[in-house]
C-alpha cells in the first residue's frame, strides 16, 4: 500500500494533496504490486476535504476527531505510523510544507524507516519480498544549489514532497471508498497559547503562480508598500520580502523569501530591488521565469534573470503597473 | 539543567560550491559553524546567564563528523559553551541516522534540552530535531524565533505553516532555532584563550552501532539556462513596454 497523507486547511484539501496523489500513482504505475493508494484526511469536520481525497486515491480512510481540530506534531506523527504501521504501507508520502517536515521525521522513527526529504523527483526501483522497497529520489541541497540522487531500501519508506515538483493529479469521476478510522491519540505537549494568522485576501506564496517580491532596494516601507504591492495587485500575485526587508521591520516574516524563509516555485517570481544574496535565491531559484528590476546592472540577481531591466525602480514600477493595464 | 547545543559545519553561504566527481567538494573552501546552530548555541549562553542563582546551567556543544569538526565546537566554546563532545566520524549521516547519536549522547549527559537548528545549511534538512525528540519520547518546538524560561516550562513563539504561534512546553524538549531568536555574540579574546582549555570528549562513531540507509548515488549543480534579457531603463516607459511584450508573447506568463 502506498499511504499519502493529504493535507486539508479548514476543510479544503490542499494543492498539495493532488501533488502526492500523482506521485503515488507514478510509484503505483512503476510497479503494480505496491497495491492501492490509500489517502488518509486529518482533521475535525473534513468532510468535504474527504470527498475529494476519494476523486483521487483506490480508498480514503477518514479520521475525523474533534482532537485533531489543530495540528500537533506529535498527535500527527502518532496518527500517520498507527495507520501506515497497520496497513503495513511500503512508501508513506507527506507533503513538503512546514508541518509535513516537522511531522515526518517522527514517523520515520516510529516505523523505523528511512526519510526522503523535500524530493522533487521520486522512482521505485525494484520491490519484493522481504527485501522491501528501494526507492530512488532527488532533493535539493547547499541551499538549493546542489541536486542530490539518493537511494534507500526498506521495508517501509517515509517520503517528503516539495511542493511544485508535481504537477497536480486530476481528479477522478468515481469516487473511492471512504473509511472512518478511530485512532489512539496521545496528549499535546506542546501548548498553543496564541495564533497569529497571515492576515491576507492574496493567495499563499507557495501555492501562487506569480509571486512580486521586494528588497531593501525599494528604498523605503513606504515605496515598498506602493510599488511591491501595487505591482502585486496588478499581476494578482502575493507579495514576497526578503530577509534585510523583514529584518527591517517593513514586512513580516510570513513573507520572507529564502534559505530561513519560504520556498517558492511560481510560473514567473518579479525581483524588485533584490541585489540577490544566495541565502534568498535558494528560495526561489527554481522559479520558472525570473524577471529582475534592479538599479545596479551588476546586481547577482542579473545571473540568473530571464527578463530584467536596469533602473530606477521607482519610475520602472509605476511604468509597468501602466503598461499591464493596458 | 544541562543543554546540548548541536554544533555542524558547513560550507560559509558565501562561498560557491563545486561539485567534483558526483561529490560536493569542500576542499580549500571556508567553512563555518552553521547559522542556525549559532542561534542554538547563543539561546543556551542566554538560558545560561539567566538562570544565574537558581539551577546552575551546563552548556555542551556537541558535534558529529570529521576531525575537522573540532574547530566549529571550539567556536562554540570560544562563545562560552562550558565544555564539547565530538563523536568523530568521516561518515556521512542522514538526519535519521544522526538523531540516533544525538539521542544517545543525550541520554548519556542526563541532557533536559536540546538546540539545533531548524534547517542545515549542507542537507537542507528540517528533520533533526524532530527525529531526536521521538527517540527521546521529548516534545519538540521547531522554528522557535523566541524563547524565555518560566521555572520548568519554556515560552516562546514559532514559525508555523501560515503565520506563527505563541507556545508553552516543559522541559525537557527540542527547540529548532530560526533566524530572530537572537544575535549571537562574537567571540572575544580572553574566551578564545580560555576555550582551549576546555575539554572536548572524543567519541569514535562505531561506538554508537549507527547505520545509515541513505546512499547518495551522486551530486550535479543543475543549471537552469536563463535567457538574461537585460533592458536599459533610462526610457521606464519604452522598456516597461518591451518588458510586458515580451513576457506576454514570449514567456506566455502574463496574460
Amino acid at each position: 500500500m502506498i499511504l499519502m497523507v493529504a493535507e486539508q486547511s479548514n476543510g479544503v484539501l490542499s494543492k498539495s494533496a493532488y501533488e502526492l496523489a500523482q506521485a503515488a500513482r507514478q510509484l503505483q504505475g512503476e510497479l503494480p504490486n505496491f497495491g492501492e493508494v490509500t489517502a488518509l484526511v486529518l482533521g475535525s469536520g473534513v468532510a468535504a476535504a474527504a470527498s475529494a481525497a476519494a476523486l483521487l486515491a483506490d480508498q480514503v480512510l477518514v479520521a475525523d476527531m474533534p482532537a485533531l481540530g489543530q495540528y500537533d506534531a506529535e498527535v500527527w506523527a502518532s496518527a500517520v505510523a498507527q495507520i501506515a504501521g497497520e496497513g503495513e504501507a511500503q512508501v508513506v508520502l507527506i507533503a513538503g510544507s512546514r508541518s509535513g517536515r516537522e511531522y515526518s521525521p517522527r514517523v520515520a522513527v516510529k516505523l523505523d524507516a528511512p526519510l526522503l526529504e523535500d524530493v522533487i523527483r521520486l522512482q521505485c526501483e525494484s520491490f519484493g519480498e522481504g527485501a522491501g522497497v528501494v526507492l530512488r529520489a532527488e532533493h535539493y541541497t547547499f541551499l538549493s544549489r546542489v541536486t542530490e540522487r539518493i537511494e534507500t531500501q526498506a521495508p517501509a519508506v517515509v517520503v517528503t514532497v516539495k511542493p511544485g515538483s508535481f504537477v497536480a493529479a486530476a481528479a477522478g469521476t468515481t469516487p473511492a471508498e471512504q473509511l472512518d478510522v478511530d485512532l489512539q491519540l496521545p496528549q499535546k505537549r506542546l501548548k498553543v497559547t496564541g495564533s497569529i494568522q497571515e492576515k491576507t485576501g492574496r493567495i499563499g506564496l507557495t501555492e501562487a503562480d506569480v509571486v512580486v517580491s521586494g528588497g531593501r532596494g525599494v528604498g523605503t516601507q513606504e515605496a515598498f508598500a506602493e510599488l511591491v504591492e501595487g505591482l502585486a495587485d496588478q499581476l494578482g500575485a502575493p507579495v514576497g520580502a526578503t530577509r534585510a526587508v523583514v529584518d527591517a521591520g517593513w514586512r513580516p516574516y510570513a513573507e520572507q523569501v529564502g534559505q530561513t524563509g519560504k520556498t517558492v516555485q511560481p510560473k514567473l517570481y518579479v525581483a524588485v530591488g533584490i541585489s540577490g544574496a544566495v541565502q534568498h535565491l535558494s528560495g526561489m531559484n527554481k522559479s520558472q521565469c525570473i524577471v529582475a528590476l534592479n538599479k545596479d546592472a551588476d546586481a547577482p540577481i542579473f545571473k540568473i534573470t530571464d527578463y530584467g531591466i536596469v533602473g530606477d525602480v521607482k519610475e520602472i514600477v509605476p511604468a509597468l503597473i501602466a503598461e499591464l493595464r493596458k | 539543567m544541562r543543554i546540548i547545543t548541536l554544533v555542524r559545519q558547513v560550507l560559509d553561504a558565501e562561498e560557491s560550491v563545486r561539485v567534483r566527481g558526483g561529490a560536493v567538494d569542500l576542499e580549500g573552501s571556508k567553512l563555518v559553524m552553521d547559522t542556525m546552530d549559532e542561534y542554538g548555541v547563543e539561546e543556551a549562553l542566554r538560558l545560561r546567564e539567566a538562570a544565574s542563582g537558581e539551577t546552575p546551567v551546563e552548556v555542551v556543544a556537541l558535534a558529529v563528523g570529521p576531525e575537522r569538526a573540532e574547530e566549529s565546537l571550539r567556536t562554540a566554546l570560544a562563545m562560552g559553551a562550558d565544555r564539547g563532545v565530538h563523536v568523530v566520524t568521516n561518515e556521512l549521516l542522514d538526519a535519521i541516522a544522526l538523531s540516533a547519536v544525538v539521542a544517545q549522547v543525550a541520554r548519556g549527559e542526563g541532557a533536559d534540552l536540546i538546540f539545533c537548528g531548524g534547517q542545515q545549511a549542507d542537507w537542507d534538512s528540517q528533520a533533526l530535531g524532530a527525529a531526536t525528540a521521538e527517540r527521546l519520547q521529548w516534545p519538540q518546538a521547531t522554528w522557535t524565533s523566541q524563547l524565555e524560561r518560566k521555572g520548568s516550562t519554556l515560552v516562546g513563539k514559532h514559525e508555523v505553516d501560515e503565520g506563527s504561534e505563541t507556545f508553552e512546553v516543559q522541559w525537557p524538549a527540542v527547540v529548532t532555532t530560526q533566524q530572530g531568536l537572537n544575535e549571537p555574540r562574537y567571540p572575544t579574546l580572553p574566551n578564545i584563550m580560555k576555550s582551549k582549555k576546555k575539554e572536548i570528549r572524543k567519541q569514535p562513531l562505531e561506538a554508537f552501532g549507527i547505520a545509515p540507509r541513505l546512499k547518495v548515488l551522486g551530486s550535479e549543480i543543475q543549471v537552469k539556462e536563463r535567457k538574461r534579457k537585460i533592458l536599459d531603463g533610462k526610457d521606464a516607459s519604452a522598456a516597461a513596454a518591451q518588458l510586458v511584450k515580451m513576457l506576454r508573447e514570449e514567456a506566455g506568463v502574463v496574460a
